[in-house]
């Protein structure tokens, strides 16, 4: 069909031209695609951030995969993106599945709920420095032994701290994702297991898991891709301490380029971060089937 | 991945909403479950209640008792300090960035989802591909490419250079949250429009736009709450005092007070506000957009 002109004289047309959509694919394709190009030419270059970039093959990549903190940061990145989704998923659907009841009480609570998506991840990440203080904080106010503990200095702590402070901030929204598919399960459904004589946990799992399955794969993915570029919580609360114990890939990819100043090392791990994240999702894509998936993803 | 030829489902919210769905739940008293909310509601709310209730303290108050009482001297010095600390200077940025790059999102994003949803052609349909695309990549990968091309653009620390890659990262969701409700206007309406010699432009801001103002409110909060408490990019991309903005400003104010947490504690609230009080002007909206914009 022809997508040039759009109108006649008369006012009959082919509907609107590609053109429409230039300004905001110009915004996308300088500031989002260029870079993302960008990682793989500047991973071939050396680069301190200030003078102009140098051509340098593959050293960096042999550099960058020989060091060990590549290898410890990406097993770590492993394990927090295994945690958060072990911690989250459950607490995130059964919250879903309790406001999406229609009680007043559950609404209030659903909208306090809300009340972590409004900080920043530096507002968190300071707010929670000050509470797991152990001078200061939380240790203080309640004599338990096993409140008081160092909960960011200690390395064998650390971790779980970090993934604590993350679903604390991020539960809240998928909270919503799995209450707003619950109310779309339709009540026919319960209806007649009613009827059949099925009990609340049936219910809950022949009915309710079932019918959330693409909610799940959906969070899923945003969890599993966004913790995998999890970056400010973690550096504001930890800066990657005690020693090496919370560096992730990407704190590790900042730390490299701008503390460093060895952009193109940094560039490696970038590169390495977008492959991950890409087979990542077409990898959930996969598993909820390539249209469901983008119908899914409306609305993020 | 980026199949286009099935068009987004939207049958599920097409689905005429039973009203009111008498389920037989409600009336069930869930005991575990209202434990295990209220549980929850703790662990939300400690914390905050902890941040409110320290910026209260005085400094001395701060570190004799116990940190969860109630102040024995309620004092808003601290955010007296934190005011006095160039604050006004950081909200301000915050505010122009925020607002320059919502308003831009919004202006550019539903052109084109207008055009993707109106439009015929392979063209439109490619380019909605590529913000698809966009969905599956972690854009924040790309912050070291990101710096060179706005070093290069001699942006480096301006607050233009952080509202133009904020806008190119809002606009895939923002496209698709803005096609997928334009698709539920009504085909007739656009029909009148076209029997009346209305052109697409009359068109896109006669019938479209006041249908979809729930819908840019939605993403309006949602790019705007992204866009304010956004860290990364100032990080990365501004350097000096002048063009701070508040979550940097946060962490910067680490430094600067390193053991007076009231007043870190009082610029976390402050910083924060303006969220909330979004939140409670635009919550209906921000929670039922939400809800519409995913399937099950």
């Amino acid at each position: 069909m022809v997508s040039g002109n759009s109108t006649t004289a008369r006012g009959y047309r082919a509907g609107p031209s590609v053109w429409w959509t230039l300004p905001a694919l110009a915004f996308f394709v300088v500031f989002a695609l260029v870079p993302l190009v960008g990682v793989g030419v500047l991973s071939l270059m050396k680069w301190d951030g200030l003078s102009a970039p140098r051509w340098t093959g593959l050293r960096n990549w042999t550099h960058i995969l020989s060091d060990p903190v590549t290898g410890k940061a990406a097993v770590l990145s492993v394990k927090i993106i295994v945690l958060s989704w072990l911690v989250q998923t459950p607490l995130s659907l059964l919250l879903g599945i309790f406001t999406a009841g229609r009680q007043r009480y559950r609404n209030v609570l659903a909208v306090l709920y809300f009340v972590p998506l409004l900080f920043s991840s530096a507002a968190v990440a300071i707010a929670f420095k000050a509470i797991l203080d152990p001078n200061f904080g939380i240790s203080r106010a309640v004599g338990w032994s096993f409140l008081s503990r160092d909960w960011l200095g200690d390395p064998q702590l650390v971790l779980a701290t970090v993934v604590f402070v993350i679903a604390w901030q991020f539960v809240p929204f998928h909270t919503l994702l799995y209450q707003a598919g619950v109310r779309q399960i339709p009540a026919v459904l319960y209806e007649a297991a009613t009827i059949d004589g099925a009990g609340p946990l049936q219910q809950f799992r022949w009915i309710t898991l079932p019918q959330l399955r693409y909610t799940v794969v959906t969070s899923s993915t945003l969890m599993v891709v966004g913790s995998l570029t999890y970056f400010d919580v973690v550096f504001v609360l930890t800066g990657g301490g005690p020693g090496y114990s919370t560096r992730l890939l990407p704190l590790d990819m900042y730390l490299t380029g701008f503390t460093a100043n060895d952009m193109g090392g940094a560039s490696v791990l970038a590169a390495i971060l977008v492959v991950t994240g890409l087979l990542l999702a077409l990898g959930f894509t996969r598993l909820s089937g390539f249209n469901r998936m983008q119908s899914q993803q409306e609305g993020i | 991945m980026l199949d286009l030829e099935t068009p987004l489902s939207t049958s599920v919210r097409k689905a005429p909403a039973p009203p009111r769905p008498a389920r037989s739940r409600p009336h069930r008293t869930n005991v575990p479950g209202a434990i295990g909310g209220f549980a929850w509601l703790l662990v939300v709310m400690v914390p905050v209640y902890f941040i409110v209730v320290t910026t209260f303290r005085g400094q001395a108050g701060f570190f004799a008792g116990n940190p969860f009482a109630l102040p024995t001297a309620p004092t808003l010095a601290n955010y007296a300090e934190v005011i006095q600390h160039d604050f006004v200077r950081y909200v301000l940025n915050s505010v122009i960035v925020t607002t320059g790059a919502v308003v831009v999102t919004l202006a550019v994003s539903l052109i084109a989802a207008y055009a993707v949803v109106r439009g015929r052609g392979r063209g439109i349909r490619f380019v909605f591909s590529v913000f698809l695309l966009g969905l599956a990549i972690p854009l924040h990968a790309t912050i070291i490419p990101l710096y060179y091309l706005i070093t290069r653009l001699r942006l480096y620390d301006s607050l233009l250079g952080l509202i133009l890659p904020s806008v190119a990262f809002a606009i895939p969701v923002t496209v698709l949250i803005l096609s997928n409700f334009l698709r539920d206007i009504p085909q007739e309406l656009f029909e009148s429009m076209r029997m009346d010699g209305a052109s697409e432009w009359q068109t896109l801001i006669r019938l479209a736009l006041p249908l979809v103002r729930p819908a840019l409110v939605t993403v309006a909060i949602y790019d705007g709450l992204n866009a304010w408490n956004g860290f990364l990019f100032p990080l990365i991309l501004t350097q000096s005092e002048e063009r701070r903005v508040l979550p940097l400003s946060l962490w910067a104010f680490q430094g600067e007070f390193t053991v007076a947490i009231p007043g870190m504690l009082a610029a976390v609230v402050l910083s924060t506000l303006p969220m909330v009080v979004l939140y409670v002007l635009g919550r209906r909206y921000l929670v039922s957009g939400l809800t519409a914009g995913f399937g099950r």
